[in-house]
């Protein structure tokens, strides 16, 4: 039987990635990592910093996202977010600049509980990426 | 008549002015194929968050308590609206036409006695609308530095409309710009982001979702994103239109500049001959008289 969906990841600027031939993907959403097989229930749910594995038969492909809608709809998973990165090409230096961004928004003054966390999120992963 | 010289001049010059219309209309249709690219590649985005937004407020359960981006205000007494024109002129009838749409529409709400408020975004409306609308205008954004449009700039417009909106500064929203049809043909468009119009429904509901976490909350934060995506969107139509509206403007310029010389040119040759007949006859009525 045929295990394969298609996943789009797509920001304003341009589709980013087509694929047809997906396994599973996993997405780091909101209220914590969330794996979707084929025929998965239709969903929509926002991603929290983290990354997007995309497993197909040829290999596996990680992403990395600041924040994102996911809809699972008819076997189609599109993945909108206006920052993404692939892993292979975002290197140490990008990282250190991408770390020194969420640091700044840390210590702004006005920032509610809800921002803070996700701040922190990003932190930690890009932390752990480094 | 004019004299020789003075021809000659105007020859020259406007030889010179058809080159810079030329170097221009080749600059603009250089940028019109990145322009056209960079718009056609944005629309699965906003067609995406429209369809999701779609959904989900099909979805939502208790109209009542819908968040106020998505049900408004209740009011319809001050309405804003946000022109988007470009920062450089010399594109043919393009901002007029966005001039000429938005001002219609002003007149309509004012004639209803409601309330106006005018953001332009690009220096050129503003310039055309300031004489007119002068103390309307609550704010100016322009973008003259960053050379490509990008989603952080339209990220910046969409956060300064939804703080109005929060701080209570008005109810309606409505945003001016140029759709691209194709090189010659851009339609002026007026499009109400806010409270979001479902008029134009698709029934394409079957699917019902599960949420994660509720819809509320995802509505809450979907909501603004989409405002910064449909003002991405406006932008992006808005570029491609500049540089098709400029592009056809300096080939028609181009090609009556080229006119213009050909007739200066006849002309100048024919004064040219008087001359030289002219000075044949005194020369031969000089020598007859001997």
């Amino acid at each position: 039987m045929n295990e394969e969906f298609k996943v789009e990841i797509v920001n304003p600027e341009k589709s980013f990635l087509v694929k047809e031939d997906v396994l599973e993907a996993v997405v780091p959403a909101f209220e914590g990592e969330m794996g979707i097989l084929k025929d998965h229930i239709s969903i929509i749910s926002f991603l929290k910093p983290g990354i997007i594995k995309i497993i197909t038969k040829s290999g596996d492909e990680n992403y990395y996202v600041e924040d994102g809608i996911v809809e699972f709809k008819n076997n189609n998973l599109s993945i909108l977010t206006s920052s993404i990165f692939n892993l292979l090409e975002l290197d140490k230096s990008k990282i250190q600049d991408l770390l020194k961004l969420a640091e700044e928004d840390l210590n702004k003054s006005e920032i509610n509980d809800q921002a803070k966390y996700l701040v922190d999120q990003k932190i930690e992963v890009l932390k752990n990426l480094n | 008549m004019a004299s020789l010289d003075d021809l000659k001049k105007r020859i020259a010059s406007v030889k010179s002015t058809q080159k810079i219309t030329k170097a221009m209309k080749m600059v603009a249709a250089a940028k019109l194929r990145k322009a056209q690219e960079s718009a056609e590649k944005g629309r699965p985005y906003s067609e995406k968050m429209n369809n999701i937004i779609l959904n989900l407020s099909k979805g939502i359960s208790d109209k009542e308590n819908a968040p106020k981006l998505l049900s408004g205000t209740g009011n319809n007494k001050v309405h804003l609206c946000v022109v988007m024109t470009s920062d450089r002129g010399l594109c043919g009838g393009f901002n007029s036409n966005i001039i000429k749409k938005a001002k219609s529409y002003f007149s309509k709400i004012s004639g209803e006695g409601k309330e106006l408020k005018i953001i332009t975004v690009g220096s050129k409306g503003n310039d055309q609308l300031k004489r007119a609308y002068g103390e309307k205008i609550i704010e100016n954004i322009s973008f003259k530095e960053s050379k490509n449009t990008n989603y952080f700039d339209a990220d910046k417009v969409g956060k300064t409309i939804i703080e109005k909106f929060e701080a209570g500064e008005f109810d309606i929203c409505t945003i001016f710009y140029n759709q691209f049809k194709n090189v010659i043909t851009q339609i002026p468009q007026a499009q109400q982001i806010l409270p979001l119009n479902n008029e134009n429904d698709e029934s394409n509901s079957e699917a019902s979702y599960e949420f994660e976490p509720d819809e509320d909350e995802i509505l809450n934060n979907l909501l603004p994103k989409n405002i910064s995506t449909q003002i991405f969107k406006a932008m992006l139509e808005n570029s491609a239109s500049e540089q098709g509206s400029r592009m056809s403007a300096m080939d028609n310029a181009t090609r009556n500049a080229g006119e213009m010389v050909d007739k200066l040119t006849i002309e100048y040759n024919r004064s040219r001959q008087a001359a030289i007949t002219k000075e044949l006859i005194e020369i031969i009525s000089g020598a007859e008289s001997l």
